[in-house]
């Protein structure tokens, strides 16, 4: 290493430690706004868990299978009035699928199907709603499974009564998109490729 | 057995009366067509049935092949079901055919009792076998085609009794079959009277 290089080195490092702070102060305000948002939505329109559902429905040798998501999250703003500038965030909590039976529920948690040691949400962030006529809208997001991404388009039926606002709709999607049940259970003459989400949201404004 | 043999006792002139119409119990010497398709028909989907049962439930947790043996369990007590309902239609319009005179009365007594449990049994298991998955929260679809009716939703505590229920309905019925099957062979084998020419096709019978 010759001395042009060395000085050219010290100059690279103090670049990226003025960088840094910047970027950290930037973190910081972000972080703080974030924050703040985070807090807004959790007081205005945090899901009510006791009164909503999402289950998913398998088939299982053509039998459709309910099994439901005990614990999950959600926060959705939504105004009627502004129905575009609305957004979703829903986290689902994979280990919570319940088919009704101990090891059925534990065989979901393994790493053929949600893997959920590995993936412990299952998330969906929407991008964009758009009006579908009358009180149902289309909402385009991103859905996340056992890590795997993809953009999908969720047809909600939105009502709102005073406070309250529920939030209901089904989305079929392809199980083996998302690398839900792999090995064996990739033969979908078993259990069938097709699952269907349905969701039932129920969020009150404080 | 060219002459019937005519005993008179009591019981032996209470059995004729009983067994007097429509047509006297000597004029039927076998089950018919239908009868005989039936019993063997329900008899092969009961074996395969307890079969499939007996290995599935084996099978340690979930696997893509023990989805494939619970279905077909089912629907083979769904068939069995159905099949025991003709049965059951064909038993209460039809006469079977009497026993031989000479059969002790307790033996008569017997190979009556362990019938009518069979008719109930075949009736009974599959009907506790669909309510157990429907207190499991899976319902039937026959042949993975016909969605059937649930009239129980789930429920964990009526599913660990109809559980018991299904298995213990199925050792009896395991039991009564075993005896059913010693009691003809016997027949066949030890008294050699052509008694199994009732149910048995292109067997000859004695008479």
């Amino acid at each position: 290493m010759n001395a042009r290089d060395s000085d050219r080195m010290r100059t690279t490092m103090k670049t990226t430690r003025y960088h840094f702070h910047h970027f950290a102060r930037r973190a910081a305000l972000a972080g703080l706004a974030a924050f703040s948002l985070f807090g807004a939505s959790l007081a205005h329109a945090d899901v009510d868990l006791a009164r909503s559902s999402v289950v998913a429905t398998t088939k299982q040798m053509n039998v459709p299978v309910d099994g439901k998501f005990k614990k999950f999250s959600a926060q959705l703003n939504f105004d009627p009035a502004k129905p575009t500038a609305g957004n979703a965030n829903v986290s689902i909590d994979t280990a919570s699928y319940d088919l009704g039976a101990d090891d059925y529920n534990k065989q979901a948690q393994g790493k053929e199907w949600f893997d959920s040691a590995a993936f412990p949400n299952a998330t969906f962030v929407s991008s964009a709603i758009a009006p579908a006529g009358g009180n149902q809208y289309k909402v385009t997001g991103k859905l996340t499974i056992k890590g795997k991404s993809q953009t999908v388009v969720v047809p909600v039926v939105i009502a709102s009564q005073g406070a309250t606002q529920t939030f209901d709709g089904s989305l079929p999607i392809k199980r083996t998109q998302f690398d839900v049940g792999t090995g064996e259970w990739k033969d979908t003459s078993v259990v069938a490729d097709e699952v269907v989400i349905k969701f039932h949201l129920v969020s009150t404004k404080k | 057995m060219g002459v019937p043999t005519i005993r008179i006792n009591a019981r032996s002139l209470a059995h004729n009366r009983h067994d007097t119409m429509p047509t006297r119990p000597s004029d039927i010497t076998r089950y018919n067509g239908a009868a005989i398709a039936l019993h063997w028909l329900i008899a092969a989907l009961i074996v395969c049935g307890f079969y499939i049962g007996w290995i599935m439930t084996d099978i340690p947790g979930f696997t893509p092949t023990k989805l494939k043996y619970f279905s077909w369990h089912k629907w083979i007590g769904v068939t069995v079901f159905a099949l025991a309902v003709l049965r059951v239609l064909w038993r209460a319009t039809h006469r079977a055919p009497a026993l031989d005179d000479a059969t002790p009365g307790w033996q008569k007594a017997a190979a009556h009792l362990v019938h009518g449990v069979l008719y109930l049994l075949m009736l009974a298991i599959p009907l506790s076998g669909y309510f157990y998955t429907s207190a499991a929260g899976i319902p039937v679809v026959y042949l993975g085609i016909v969605p059937l009716p649930t009239f129980i939703g789930p429920d964990q505590a009526l599913k660990a009794t109809l559980r018991t229920v299904h298995v213990l309905l199925n050792y009896t019925l395991l039991a009564l079959v075993a005896m059913h099957v010693l009691a003809a062979l016997k027949h066949q084998f030890v008294d050699r009277d052509g008694l199994l020419a009732r149910m048995v096709p292109f067997l000859k019978t004695r008479a």
